[in-house]
């Protein structure tokens, strides 16, 4: 279906929710005394969106939306339902972090569902010029949440080099999409499509346009060598922005790339399994990010002293096991990645919410504040930062394993043993400075200028609901599995 | 007299992107670096229209263009904002002095 702007309102609920609320925070932030009740009605704004999603995930055929700008299938609505669950969660951080009260409320709300809204888009766009919005819409607001504490060096100086290296790298983006613009004649992906199967375009102008373009999707998912800017922004943005961004915006990078690299740049064969048009060796630019993203990654945190630095690099060598399941080109890579981009939300954002914790009482996020940490009152916040750690190593029976092992089976049965072998090798790597996090939080003991760390109740709910989440999934994954299998569905006209 | 056609552009543009991408990484003043950033956008600009002319017959390439004159402005907003800020907190806006966030 080719929807025109009237009709298509029907499938664009979510979106208007959150922008009507973008605005409605805006414009209550200068009326309402009572700011804490901002983020209050953000929360609810976004679980609202989240049921609005979820009500559209049976079947109600897919569609071209706002002449074919942005589509509506099963695809994007998976990746709506995991925004939401970042927003979700990182609105309920915001709402327990004492960094964030500090910062203008209805701004700060404002912003955070704004830049949700972006990657709806993000993984929605089928048009270059939307594409390009999409991306640019995300970092703007981006930029300005990590700078979001003012008067703090750590906060301007990480804006202002998110800034400096996104406009580098969406500049080179666009730079790339006005090759494959004049090569293909055409800004629609299913134009692009039908371009380069006629198979008219000089393939060498084609790739280099593709690694151009490959610049903007890079660094939005922080892979090695656009993640320059991944280990500062992470240490400098309030935890929930971290949070946020190593979650939200590393998902919506994917959504967009996936899209872009296979209903445009491939061709659906039999079998779920996809092949490379036009020429293109797309694929092998992607495993040479991919090798290179988790080893540089794992490298790096080794001797990282700050966790949140320490989990950006980590999150750096998670984007390198995320793309080693596009590099086998079938359905069931991609279905491998749908699955562990789910599962690195639960552990990923639950491992920033115990660094919040953390920083709360202590005002610090090195591994000193970490110190004995199950002996002076956070024995519950330690157990749980032992299964999110132990989860992301991909250690059984967490959540983190079966990812791991649905993207191992995925490469194997295409016969990459190369490259599940760098795989796994990166994997007992990270373990080290994972596990070097456990030690310090369980045998090290307090030397009794670290602070008392408390669970509060708030915060509380929110771990447990991460961890349960963690643990069940590690034993019981079929429903997750489920969902992404049928959420490898491109709408391809 | 010779014609000037499309290639002539193409290398036009290409010069652009290469003068901001070089602006980029050899300026040590954020200003001058936004500036960089600017010249990698109007790069990309004079491919879309001239594409747009020469090849395609469609207006999406003039389309395109507009949209990426109207984010640069948001987007040298947002910088300058920022680049404001960070004067405010260090005193100056050399990127090499601002350096707290290292190993």
């Amino acid at each position: 279906m080719d929807l025109g702007p009237v009709e298509s309102f029907g499938f664009f609920v979510p979106e208007l929710i959150l922008g009507v609320a973008v605005i409605a925070l805006i414009v209550a932030d200068l009326v309402v005394r009572r700011k804490d009740l901002l983020g209050m009605a953000a929360l609810a704004t976004v679980a609202v969106s989240l049921i609005a999603v979820v009500a559209t995930l049976p079947d109600k055929g897919d569609a071209y939306l706002f002449n074919r700008m942005i589509v509506h299938d099963q695809f994007s609505l998976f990746f709506k339902i995991v925004f939401s669950l970042a927003t979700f969660a990182t609105v309920w951080m915001s709402l327990d972090s004492r960094e964030v009260q500090r910062v203008s409320q209805g701004e700060y709300y404002a912003l955070l569902l704004a830049s949700t809204l972006g990657m709806y888009f993000m993984a929605t766009a089928t048009n270059l010029l939307m594409a390009y919005l999409a991306l640019e819409f995300v970092s703007l607001t981006s930029y300005v949440l990590t700078g979001t504490i003012r008067h703090n060096r750590r906060s301007g100086e990480a804006s202002l080099k998110y800034l400096i290296y996104g406009g580098v790298a969406s500049g080179t983006m666009i730079y790339g999409m006005s090759w494959i613009f004049g090569l293909t004649g055409s800004m629609d992906y299913a134009g692009i499509n039908t371009a380069l199967a006629a198979g008219q375009e000089d393939s060498l102008a084609l790739f280099v346009a593709v690694v151009l373009t490959l610049a903007g999707f890079g660094y939005k998912i922080a892979a090695v060598p656009f993640h320059m800017w991944a280990p500062d922004v992470y240490t400098g943005a309030p935890i929930p922005i971290t949070a946020f961004l190593s979650v939200g915006s590393k998902a919506a990078g994917f959504a967009l790339l996936l899209r872009f690299f296979f209903p445009a740049l491939s061709k659906l064969g039999d079998g779920g399994q996809w092949q490379v048009i036009g020429g293109v060796e797309w694929p092998q630019i992607i495993l040479v990010l991919s090798v290179v993203s988790m080893t540089v990654g794992n490298l790096a945190a080794l001797q990282q002293d700050n966790i949140k630095r320490l989990l950006a690099y980590s999150s750096v060598a998670h984007a390198g096991y995320m793309l080693m399941g596009l590099v086998v080109l079938s359905d069931e890579g991609l279905r491998s990645v749908l699955f562990y981009i789910m599962v690195y939300y639960l552990m990923n954002i639950g491992a920033f919410a115990i660094v919040m914790l953390v920083a709360n009482s202590t005002g610090r996020e090195d591994f000193a504040s970490f110190r004995g940490l199950a002996w002076r009152g956070g024995a519950v916040p330690a157990v749980a930062m032992a299964i999110f750690l132990f989860s992301l190593a991909g250690i059984p029976p967490l959540a983190g394993f079966v990812g791991k092992f649905y993207l191992f089976a995925a490469i194997i049965r295409s016969e990459f043993y190369a490259l599940a072998l760098i795989g796994a090798l990166n994997s007992v790597v990270s373990l080290y400075y994972y596990a070097r996090i456990v030690r310090t939080m369980f045998l090290d003991q307090p030397q009794g200028d670290e602070g008392v760390v408390s669970l509060d109740w708030s915060t509380g709910g929110l771990v447990a609901a991460l961890t349960v989440g963690t643990v069940v999934f590690g034993v019981y994954w079929i429903p997750v599995i489920n969902l992404a299998d049928r959420s490898v569905r491109f709408f391809l006209g | 007299m010779m014609e000037i056609g499309l290639t002539h552009f193409l290398v036009v543009g290409a010069l652009v992107f290469l003068a901001g991408m070089f602006c980029v990484l050899t300026r040590r003043n954020a200003i001058g670096i936004l500036m960089g950033v600017e010249l990698i956008l109007n790069s990309a600009n004079i491919n879309y229209l001239a594409f747009s002319r020469y090849s395609s017959m469609s207006y999406d390439g003039h389309l395109f263009a507009i949209f990426v004159i109207m984010l640069a402005a948001a987007e040298a907003a947002i910088g300058l904002a920022i680049v404001l800020g960070i004067y405010q907190t260090f005193h100056t806006i050399d990127v090499e002095a601002t350096d707290t966030l290292r190993l």
